[in-house]
């Protein structure tokens, strides 16, 4: 984790130097410690570039933690934001705002997008839950992908239908790229704030990990932890596709990396998967941007070909359990 | 002996009543739209009465796309039926098999290279959405196959999904360097709407369809012995793995030129399979004909409320489609015991 963290601080410098203007180490730092407002790269530096990078290290973090607690509470090696249907219905709730309140507020977005987040997670779980109470995975997966063609469908029959795909397809394509310190100001307390709760939470979700029977008989209040892990999810998850639309596979790949390096225990995976999910997304808003300069690669695109592979191999490989 | 007869007379009603519902959308699709047409205007321009605007309405831009929709819906629900089959998985549809995703990225390939106005397109887009999907569905069909067990249902579908996540970022990547008319045209594809208005684009379809839709009936008898237990038809002689790609070819076949001319429309290879197998039962040789019918009438039913709901502008069919056909879905999940 350590050297995890030590990657993330020189991948962000790095990450800055790099996109359509070329900007060199010398300049970062000078921008940080001798700002120069009439220094266009001073500019650039502050005002276009690191507010990206924040987000994106954000967004990567709280989609990855997510992704982590699902795994952890549901038991499911598959779970992820993405197949949940909180992205979708987090998507959907941006596309209402769109057309129904073009003029809204940042704050009022996110918190839009929370409730999707919900409503989506809500619609997959009553499918998977309804009948025998108790859901495999396949009946997640398959659930998940449901809902999200039900509510992407109804996003774009509205965006259709009141002219807005376009803006729609700038935000969801733009990714981070139109982030600024203001939408920084907003989002940032509720990502540190639900981050935190989720480090507080890992220990019961390790004992969670180990299946209800295990929890309850150490003495764990189930409900209540679900409760709290389910909102927790629920925050990072719908704040992050307000900001950089619905990206899949991040809370899907990360908890599994993490796994493989510090073991099985949450107190360690989640930290870890905050500080790998970052790594992912800032590497992957490098790429959006320096792919094809001047044009911004869709970032979702390119985390969804790095995670392909990784989603096949784990199909294919834990077939007996599913 | 009775009672086959009594159950061969309850399925041919069942096929008389898929019949005259698909000719009750029929006229009610005709006299809807931006201009409304009486039904009895529509009759008598159908049989050379009309005025020369009444006939060119219909003739010109109605019945194509009413004849298309047609086609579509019985290429789609047929394609879903033999997947569910093949795959021993009551939730599998063509979309899962990557035809949709794989379909869409050569068309906007071709798109790209060759732009949207060329005549020689309506031909070309079918070889190549067929192309496209038939790589995607091999590559899933590679991925899945297990050298002791044959293919494994679950894996087809976890593998289909994987697969579609990885082309459809392909897509976006490529999406974002069409302008603008090619971006709207992709957009409309994606969304399903039908974009194929004229007698060119039944043109275009209908060989695919007349080659393989027989070529399925006469197989009938090999899809009714591939829903038994693999093991048992293995000792009825029938060499299955040979028969099913050949299956799974011309289910890629007939999806793959469909939505090549309709856009990338989902559900209606799961939900008419469905209710047709509710309806008259596992047998192929009556299911199929039902299968058709009824995929038929939900691709019209559904192009028929696209085009009204919101006049003037239009929702894609592959929209309203999947607004019926996803909470369907979820139903059946429910219901099923996986």
């Amino acid at each position: 984790m350590t050297f995890g963290s030590f990657l993330l601080f020189l991948l962000i410098q790095f990450s800055i130097t790099r996109g359509a203007s070329d900007i060199s180490f010398k300049d970062v730092w000078t921008a940080f410690f001798r700002f120069d407002n009439e220094n266009m790269k001073h500019l650039i530096i502050i005002d276009l570039r690191l507010p990206r990078i924040i987000a994106s290290a954000l967004v990567g973090a709280a989609f990855a933690v997510s992704g982590a607690i699902m795994q952890g509470t549901t038991r499911n090696p598959l779970a992820d934001s993405g197949l949940m249907g909180l992205n979708a219905g987090a998507a959907f709730a941006l596309s209402i705002c769109f057309a129904f309140f073009p003029n809204i507020g940042y704050i009022y977005i996110v918190f839009f997008s929370f409730l999707g987040a919900a409503f989506g997670s809500f619609l997959v779980k009553g499918a998977t839950f309804f009948r025998h109470g108790k859901s495999s995975p396949m009946r997640l997966v398959l659930a998940g992908v449901a809902v999200s063609a039900l509510l992407s469908a109804l996003s774009q029959g509205i965006a259709l239908y009141f002219n807005v795909a376009q803006n729609i397809m700038f935000w969801t394509v733009g990714g981070v790229a139109g982030s600024n310190w203001i939408q920084l100001k907003i989002i940032t307390p509720w990502i540190l704030l639900a981050l935190i709760l989720s480090i507080l939470l890992s220990k019961s979700i390790s004992l969670l990990s180990l299946g209800e029977d295990v929890a309850k008989s150490l003495g764990l209040n189930i409900k209540f932890i679900t409760i709290l892990s389910t909102l927790t999810v629920l925050i990072l998850a719908g704040v992050s596709v307000a900001v950089v639309g619905s990206v899949g596979f991040v809370g899907l790949i990360i908890p599994h990396i993490s796994r493989y390096f510090v073991g099985v225990d949450y107190r360690k995976i989640i930290p870890s998967s905050a500080v790998l999910g970052a790594l992912l997304m800032v590497l992957a808003d490098l790429g959006s941007r320096t792919l094809n300069p001047p044009f911004e690669t869709p970032i979702g695109a390119i985390i969804s070909l790095i995670g392909t592979p990784f989603f096949l191999y784990l199909a294919n490989n834990e077939r007996r359990k599913l | 002996m009775e009672y086959k007869n009594k159950k061969n007379l309850y399925n041919v009603n069942i096929l008389i009543i898929c019949f005259i519902l698909i000719l009750i959308f029929f006229i009610l699709s005709m006299n809807t739209g931006y201009i409304k047409l009486s039904p009895l205007d529509t009759l008598k321009t159908l049989f050379g009465g009309g005025s020369t605007k009444e006939n060119l309405i219909l003739f010109k831009f109605r019945l194509p796309r009413i004849v298309i929709s047609i086609l579509v819906g019985m290429a789609l629900s047929l394609s879903g039926c033999i997947i569910q089959d093949i795959s021993k998985n009551a939730l599998a549809d063509p979309g899962l098999l990557g035809i949709n995703a794989g379909a869409g990225l050569m068309i906007i390939v071709y798109v790209l290279l060759f732009g949207t106005n060329t005549f020689f397109s309506i031909f070309t887009l079918p070889f190549l959405a067929i192309i496209g999907a038939g790589i995607t569905a091999i590559i899933i069909y590679i991925l899945s196959k297990n050298k002791h067990e044959g293919i494994k249902p679950i894996r087809l579908i976890l593998n289909g999904i994987a697969i579609q996540a990885g082309i459809s970022a392909l897509t976006t990547i490529l999406v974002v360097k069409l302008d603008d008319t090619q971006f709207d045209f992709v957009a409309s594809w994606q969304a399903g709407s039908i974009w194929g208005s004229n007698w060119y684009f039944v043109l275009a379809l209908l060989p695919w369809i007349l080659i393989f839709v027989p070529y399925l009936l006469f197989k009938s008898k090999i899809l009714d012995i591939l829903n038994l237990d693999d093991d048992v038809v293995k000792s009825l002689g029938v060499s299955i793995n040979k028969e099913k790609r050949r299956l799974l070819m011309v289910s890629v076949i007939l999806a793959a030129s469909a939505v090549s001319i309709s856009g990338g429309i989902s559900f209606v290879g799961l939900i008419a399979p469905h209710l047709s197998r509710r309806l008259v039962g596992p047998k192929h040789s009556i299911l199929l004909p039902t299968c058709a019918i009824t995929g038929s009438i939900l691709v019209l039913a559904a192009d028929t409320i696209a085009r009204t709901i919101v006049q003037p502008s239009e929702i894609p069919t592959g929209i309203v489609v999947a607004i019926i056909g996803a909470p369907y879905f979820l139903y059946l999940l429910i219901k099923s015991k996986l």
